[in-house]
């Protein structure tokens, strides 16, 4: 069989069972939402200031939504750089750019095997967090009818689909994200700064956002993608801000993840 | 048509900033060689065989592998392989999982080979365990096993021998003899000229990027003049011997003895001209080994460069 892409995918993805990095992040996606479901069983308040957040005792169903919510801040965005972050610069760190660059595969295949790994990680990571956070959410507050956003309710189970929906959507800024998390990843070789790079790109987005002044950017803006899934829970479907999160995230990820894939393939592999 | 040499280099240049790392290096290393490139330490080895692994982009001239550049893309690198500086593996996964994934990515048969190449560099008891905990000789092995898992005819060496105890650099000239024995071209970068007079056939001397000599060994020993130190049964006659003797530069008398430079030819003659003068040599010994001699001359120079850190003769 002739390697290629598919042969670094398979072997990237190897590479992430045996780093720590990978369980932080997964466990992080995994233990939020337990946490989160253990508070809202002790505590009897609810975060009234954001949305679904007054609906987190009636249903179990609220509480994935909530920490979408939450979860753009700075959680996911951590989350996705972590690993994508790491990716290439982890070559670097370990000298081995250069064992397996005098193999078989073009510089392109590993790069794009890499792409895969990392957006696949966030993939996962997503949605593992809505799993669990469903399944804890469902046992402190049961699996019961959810009120959308237009006061609506509807029953659990379709419920449940939208969420599934909205975890879907929720990805395209978040792989956006992993696009600039390779991008510093490859520019920087370092997975520290690639790391806090891609957090900081993230939170600078919020800021812009808020800057007086700057409102009229907002639409454009990548922070403002994380909340194109709330279109779904509208009655009827709101489809405008997922259909303007569907052309304005690639037009981040696209551009990063074409840079990162000249520099990857022009430098010269002189360190290890 | 003549198959193309697996090592052809015309021009071969890089520069980084004001330093000419490798500068206008031109070589050709025959099917079947093994082909020393020998050098002080920041001579440009490591530099030029990264452009001969594809690894940097020369600022200018070409690399070509049996024809083929590895600009141009990894296909050149069929046939080829080898390391520059430490082999570096993932430390978090054994050996033998490091190996696994690199016939990966080459394909072909070279996941068959694992088992074979892990005994050949007598790893095969280690592989279980993570390269994190290897040492720099196991590394070093497991450097070797990942270029032959590639089936080369070619392999590429940067200093395989440094940090290694003098049992590991035993073994491992052993092995790259046995290699060599089987038919693999090698090319072989050391800045110990003891190992390439033993490994090599040509050897490339190179000082700051330049080459300075380029050649077989046996040429070299020829064209090299070391310091001699001779007794005989008549120094005086003997003395004068050599002053007629052609190709004995500066002989002297010191300590009891005669000091002269010449070369191994003209030592040889020398000595039958000194039975014929009925001064017979009681001992004619070289001060220094002669290639050395040379070896300094050539990659220290004269022309101001900043004398290199000793050359270790093993
Ligand atoms: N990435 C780089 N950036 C800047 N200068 C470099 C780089 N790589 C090598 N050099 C310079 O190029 C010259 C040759 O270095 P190189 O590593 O090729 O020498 P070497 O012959 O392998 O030496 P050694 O025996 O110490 O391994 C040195 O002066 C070095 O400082
Ligand atoms: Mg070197």
């Amino acid at each position: 069989m002739n390697p290629g892409i598919l042969t670094v995918y398979r072997w990237e993805l190897h590479k992430l069972r045996f780093q720590k990095r990978t369980y932080l992040g997964l466990g992080a996606a995994a233990i939020v939402p337990i946490l989160f479901a253990i508070a809202v069983s002790v505590r009897n308040g609810h975060p009234n200031e954001v949305a679904f957040g007054r609906y987190i005792h009636q249903t179990g169903l609220a509480i994935p939504l909530v920490i979408l919510l939450f979860g753009a801040v700075w959680m996911f965005p951590l989350i996705t750089a972590l690993v994508a972050g790491d990716i290439v610069a982890s070559e670097d760190h370990n000298g081995t750019l250069k064992t397996i660059l005098t193999r078989s595969l073009e510089r392109g295949q590993i790069f794009g095997g890499k792409v895969l790994a990392a957006v696949t990680y966030a993939v996962v990571a997503i949605l593992l967090n809505g799993a669990v956070a469903v399944a804890a959410g469902s046992l402190v507050s049961g699996f019961k009818p959810l009120t959308t956003l237009s006061g609506t309710k509807v029953s659990a189970p379709s419920a449940l689909g939208l969420i599934g929906a909205s975890l879907l959507v929720y990805l395209l800024p978040i792989l956006a994200l992993a696009c600039i998390g390779l991008l510093l990843s490859t520019i920087t070789r370092n997975s520290a700064a690639a790391v806090v790079g891609t957090l900081m790109f993230s939170l600078m987005m919020q800021l812009i956002g808020v800057l007086p002044g700057l409102g009229g950017t907002r639409p454009y803006l990548l922070s403002s993608q994380f909340d194109a899934w709330e279109g779904l829970l509208r009655q009827p479907v709101d489809w405008a801000p997922i259909g303007h999160a569907a052309w304005v995230c690639p037009l981040y990820a696209l551009p990063a993840l074409a840079a990162g894939y000249l520099v990857f393939l022009r430098r010269d592999v002189a360190g290890g | 048509m003549t198959a193309a040499a697996p090592l052809e280099i015309r021009g071969l240049t890089k520069v980084y900033g004001d330093i000419v790392a490798v500068d206008d290096v031109d070589l050709t290393v025959a099917e079947g060689n093994v082909y020393g490139y020998l050098g002080p330490n920041g001579a440009g080895k490591t530099t030029s065989l990264r452009m001969m692994l594809g690894l940097i982009r020369p600022t200018a001239g070409s690399v070509q592998l049996f024809g083929r550049d590895p600009q141009l893309g990894v296909r050149a690198l069929e046939g080829v392989a080898g390391f520059v500086e430490e082999p570096r593996f993932y430390p978090y996964l054994s050996g033998r999982r490091n190996l696994e994934l690199l016939a990966a990515f080459d394909g072909g048969g070279a996941a068959a080979r694992i088992d074979e190449v892990l005994s050949v560099v007598e790893l095969s008891d280690r592989a279980a365990d993570k390269v994190r905990g290897y040492s720099h000789g196991m590394r070093q092995r497991l450097g070797i096993a990942a270029a032959l898992v590639r089936g080369p005819r070619l392999l590429l060496l940067d200093e395989p021998t440094t940090g290694l105890d003098p049992a590991g650099m035993r073994d491992m000239r052993a092995l790259i003899r046995r290699l060599a024995g089987g038919g693999m071209t090698v090319v072989l970068s050391s800045h110990l000229l003891g190992e390439v007079e033993e490994l090599c056939d040509r050897v490339a001397i190179i000082r700051t990027g330049s080459v300075v000599y380029e050649g077989t060994i046996a040429e070299l020993k020829r064209t090299a003049t070391g310091a001699y130190r001779l007794r005989t049964t008549d120094d005086d006659r003997a003395l004068e011997v050599c002053r007629a003797q052609p190709g004995i530069v500066d002989p002297r008398r010191s300590a009891g003895a005669i000091h002269f430079n010449a070369g191994e030819a003209a030592v040889a003659a020398l000595s039958a001209a000194l039975v014929e003068a009925a001064a017979a040599p009681v001992e004619l010994t070289p001060q220094a080994a002669s290639l050395e001699t040379l070896f300094f001359r050539l990659t220290e120079g004269q022309d101001g460069a900043a004398a290199p850190e000793p050359v270790e003769v093993a």
